[in-house]
């Protein structure tokens, strides 16, 4: 067997370098600030190696490799631009082209394709190849109130499908067919609202090209703000403000929460309000949840009791646990998202405290996430007996509005959130990240059943913290207060997950018993709500990391930073609701969930 | 010259049946392997699928892998256009192949065997299967533990190649995997792996029978030993033929032809059309340092005769292609696609000539940047039948 070196010497362009065992030479090459471009490769899934156009030349070998597929070996004398390299893009380029819809200045994702600016780049003027996208039949899915899939615009690069399978271990989109008729496709090529696909949108992150895009409803908003008669309210998710400076020229992890409030009041919303109000609101409700299922468990002795109870904030896990494990569906907690939350007392509460009709209310979140589009859809969301949350927009969508409204968005004055449901702490905040809401959640259960602060540093539970798959902890209550001294000594098992995929190991573990959980954070999303389907692209783990600091140095800048602190939160229990998970609660915040088939 | 083009000599080893595998197995596994494997590599053999890489040499290398688990496959998946050889083999003299199968676990430290078989071959199945068994129950008689098993394709002719082979095997989509790793470190469920063609592993067992000289002696210098060809199309005398490489092609021509051969396809729709002008310089056998034009062939030998339109058979082949790819890498996929198109844009006059240089380069483009052997060799028969014929692409 041939001895693996620690270094391997190869020159790039004629550039010499040396490189660690096993590095790829298009990982070699950014070493040296040689670009070769992609189409296929994305940081955050395996290699596949199938566009081809980052194909180099290697001394002594006739055929072209692949750089992002290819290891470098010793000696290697590698040519990333000969004439030889260049003329075989280039064609590789025409051919992709000429089976793809070019019809550029029609598309949801012109001036963002990644397929565009190669063929700006390499000046692909004239069209030699027949163009065979004209001579067949494509068809453009509409039917997913999240996701829209146009198969003209498909470049066949597999990233979407390797996203499904190994980030979301979801298997919803799939390769079918060979040859010509090869196509990406899912189960019996049924419509995207017909198969397990939860909508989270993690391939409309990775797409080079517009074959997969959000579902957008930015006319129908515009056409909202514009009607007189309408009073339109607006929420915005937490994880919105730590990525949407990307969509207007900010670097990743750049905090843009008061330009963002005076962007959307400059729109013309009649209220901006903040979803981390409702998320501190979801930590009361969730939090008493969970107190009242140990209670049944550990004091009442009740059987059945279903633990552990699992978050039910992302749209993409209830979606996935409805089709994966529906034997489950009691251990999620009742309680709505925050969006979901927001929109049903938008048009009660807040209807009736600015005395305005409900019918006259719109109601529109902007959030990180496609999924959310399909929860506000749900038959079940309208509580307030209107449709609950009328439009759901994506951190992308909110940039186009506020780049079509001509705001010169780094110019803005900073501006703060609404009253009445703008109030938020700094435990609504880091419901953005994942381990976010298991932190909020812990730092006020554990000050109701103790009446003492969480023992951590400023409050910071940094084992729920990271990009690590599944992040396990046990807390150890001590000294409870008297009414809930059957938790004395109680060691509460928290699990946190982000990505499906994880979601997966976390939920086999608890199926087959390895793992005793009280308390399961699930996020469908790589990193959480921060690394949603509807933030900006590209994402990475480099980005995700940014944009996460960036949500924890939100949550550290907060003056409160405790749910049950949010003035807001105890008026609307004060004045309005009663108690957490009280009748009313359970009107308006809690829901259901149904079993879905597998496919 | 002798060495450049031999005379047609019949051969015949593979479809001989002595009888004696039982004898042959025993004999052989109680070798040491180092010899088993210099037999091998003295014998010169190559892989008789087409691709011809040296028998010896894939066998030491897997050998010579530290691994818990290793397995031996057989590659019977043989769908190349004009080929039908494997399918004799495993119907006459299954246990030869078996036999090989489980000396080269023997030598490699393999205990598994599988043989993957084409999805039109089921008809081969219960046979295959009946002999299997009673190969297994001697195997466990003698207390080597070799169990093979049979694996039936689904039909795609992609699956022949051999780490789409592995996909298949594994249970999921049939498409080509990046190489490297290479099958003798990393192949079925990413552990090392011997593949070979059922001809291949036919051979082997002539070669420890025999030992490696009468092999060796076969052929010529870099194509040693014998090979059998699937002579079909316009020709008096179709059939299965055990011949010595090295033959020139006239020779061939001369002795299968019709009298009025216009070409001959070396190697299936993969391989190369040679027009007769070129039959006196093509001798058939591995690229060497022989003077003159050398063809390797998986055994497909398809003539024509000037009854045919070349523009027809091009045509035929690119579907073939167009449908066959897997789909996975862009050159291979549309660029098959767009050779189909473009020759028949050329033939309706809706292109000028001369696009049937850009697609000639487009050809080239295919075979130096798809990731497989099929992308890669679409240009043999593009480029020498429209080289060749270039007018009936035209008119």
């Amino acid at each position: 067997m041939k001895i693996m070196a620690n270094s391997i010497n190869i020159t790039i362009n004629g550039i010499a370098l040396s490189v660690g065992a096993g590095t790829t030479i298009l990982d070699a090459a950014k070493k040296v600030n040689v670009v070769i471009p992609t189409l296929c490769n994305h940081q955050d899934i395996c290699v596949a190696g199938n566009c081809r156009v980052c194909v180099v030349e290697i001394a002594g070998q006739k055929r072209l490799s692949a750089a992002c597929a290819t290891p470098c070996e010793e000696g290697m004398d590698i040519l990333t631009n000969s004439l030889k390299v260049r003329n075989c893009r280039k064609h590789i380029i025409e051919l992709l082209l000429s089976e793809h819809n070019s019809d550029c200045t029609k598309c949801y994702k012109n001036g963002l394709c990644e397929l565009q600016s190669l063929a700006s780049e390499y000046k692909i003027m004239t069209q030699d190849f027949i163009e065979l996208f004209r001579m067949k039949r494509y068809t453009i899915d509409y039917y997913s109130p999240s996701i829209i899939k146009d198969d003209s615009k498909c470049i066949r690069c597999q990233r979407c499908v390797r996203t499904c399978a190994e980030l979301q271990g979801v298997n919803a989109l799939t390769v079918a067919h060979k040859g010509d008729k090869m196509k990406i496709s899912t189960f019996f090529d049924k419509p995207m609202n017909d198969v397990v696909c939860t909508n989270c949108g993690q391939c409309v992150n990775r797409c080079p090209t517009g074959a997969l895009v959000e579902k957008n409803y930015i006319e129908e908003v515009w056409e909202a703000i514009s009607d007189p008669k309408l009073h339109v309210v607006v929420q915005t998710a937490p994880a919105v403000r730590v990525g949407l400076g990307e969509e207007l020229g900010y670097p990743a992890g750049s905090r843009v929460t008061g330009k963002m409030v005076a962007a959307l009041k400059r729109l013309g919303f009649d209220s901006v309000l903040d979803t981390d109000f409702t998320a501190d609101l979801t930590i009361m409700e969730e939090g008493t949840e969970l107190l009242t299922r140990l209670r049944k468990a550990l004091k009442d002795k009740e059987e059945n009791v279903a633990l552990p109870m699992a978050t039910s904030c992302s749209p993409g896990w209830i979606k996935y646990i409805e089709h994966m494990y529906p034997e489950y569906l009691a251990n999620l907690s009742t309680c709505k998202s925050p969006q979901q939350m927001f929109g049903a007392l938008a048009k009660t509460y807040y209807a009736k405290a600015r005395n305005i009709e409900p019918e006259r209310i719109i109601s529109v979140s902007v959030m990180p996430c496609t999924a959310k589009k399909f929860e506000a859809a749900r038959p079940e969301m309208h509580a307030s007996g209107y449709r609950d949350v009328d439009y759901v927009l994506t951190t992308r969508e909110l940039a186009i509005m506020i780049k079509q409204a001509g705001i010169h968005f780094a110019h803005l004055d900073d501006m703060e959130f609404d009253r009445l449901m703008g109030e938020s702490t700094g435990a609504g905040v880091i419901f953005g990240a994942t381990g976010g809401v298991m932190e909020a959640a812990l730092r006020t259960a554990y000050e109701i059943v103790t009446g003492r602060e969480i023992p951590f540093k400023n409050l910071e539970v940094t084992a729920v913290r990271g990009m690590e798959g599944v992040k396990e902890t046990t807390i150890t209550i001590e000294k409870p207060l008297p009414e809930w001294s059957f938790l004395d000594g109680v060691q509460l098992n928290c699990a946190v997950a982000h990505g499906l995929t994880n979601a997966k190991l976390a939920m086999d573990a608890v199926k087959n018993g390895t793992a005793k959980f009280h308390f399961l954070e699930v996020m469908a999303c790589p990193g959480g709500c921060l690394g949603g389907g509807g933030q900006p692209i590209p994402t990475n783990a480099e980005i995700r990391k940014r944009r996460a600091a960036a949500i924890y140095a939100e949550d550290g800048g907060k003056p409160l930073r405790k749910s049950h602190q949010n003035p807001e939160v105890i008026k609307i229990y004060q004045d309005f609701l009663g108690k957490p998970n009280g009748e009313l609660s359970h009107h308006l915040l809690h829901t259901t969930y149904q079993p879905r088939e597998r496919f | 010259m002798a060495e450049i083009h031999q005379l047609l000599k019949r051969a015949d080893f593979i479809f001989i049946n002595d009888n004696d595998w039982e004898n042959i197995l025993l004999k052989t596994i109680q070798r040491p392997k180092q010899e088993l494997i210099n037999e091998l590599i003295s014998s010169e053999l190559k892989g008789r699928g087409g691709a011809g890489f040296p028998t010896g040499l894939k066998w030491k290398l897997t050998s010579e892998v530290h691994s818990g688990k290793k397995y031996v496959i057989c590659n019977a998946d043989e769908g190349e256009p004009g080929t039908f050889k494997d399918r004799e083999i495993l119907t006459k003299v299954p246990y030869k192949v078996l036999t090989a199968m489980a000396v080269c676990g023997y030598i490699i430290d393999s205990d598994e065997g599988i043989i993957y078989l084409r999805g039109e071959y089921q008809f081969l199945q219960k046979s295959l299967e009946a002999a299997i068994n009673e190969f297994n129950y001697y195997t466990k008689k003698i207390a080597l533990n070799f169990p093979i098993q049979v694996f039936l394709g689904a039909g795609a002719y992609i699956c022949g190649e051999e780490t789409a082979l592995f996909e298949s095997l594994e249970g999921k989509r049939g498409e080509p995997r990046n190489k490297p790793p290479y099958p003798t470190t990393s192949g079925f469920r990413d552990h090392p792996t011997v593949i070979n063609n059922v001809e291949t592993l036919a051979h082997t067992y002539t070669i420890f029978k025999y030992g490696a000289k009468k092999f060796y002696d076969l052929g010529v210098q870099y194509s040693r030993g014998s090979k059998l060809f699937s002579v079909s199309g316009d020709t008096p005398k179709p059939g299965i033929y055990e011949l010595e490489l090295g033959m020139s092609l006239y020779d061939f021509v001369d002795e299968f032809g019709d009298g009025d051969t216009k070409a001959v396809q070396v190697g299936g729709a993969s391989g190369f059309l040679v027009p007769r002008k070129k039959f006196n310089e093509t001798a058939i056998g591995y690229q060497g340092k022989l003077v003159g034009i050398s063809l390797p062939t998986g055994g497909s030998m398809m003539l024509f005769n000037s009854s045919r339109s070349m523009y027809n058979v091009l045509d035929n082949y690119l579907e073939f292609f167009r449908e066959e790819s897997c789909g996975q890498c862009t050159p291979c996929r549309v660029g098959c696609q767009q050779l189909l198109a473009g020759i028949k844009a050329v033939k309706r006059g809706e292109r000028p000539a001369s696009y049937l240089d850009k697609l000639l380069k487009l050809s080239e483009t295919m075979q130096l940047t798809a990731k497989c052997g099929l992308g890669q060799s679409v240009a043999n028969s593009f480029a020498s039948i429209v080289e060749n014929f270039r007018e009936e692409m035209i008119y």
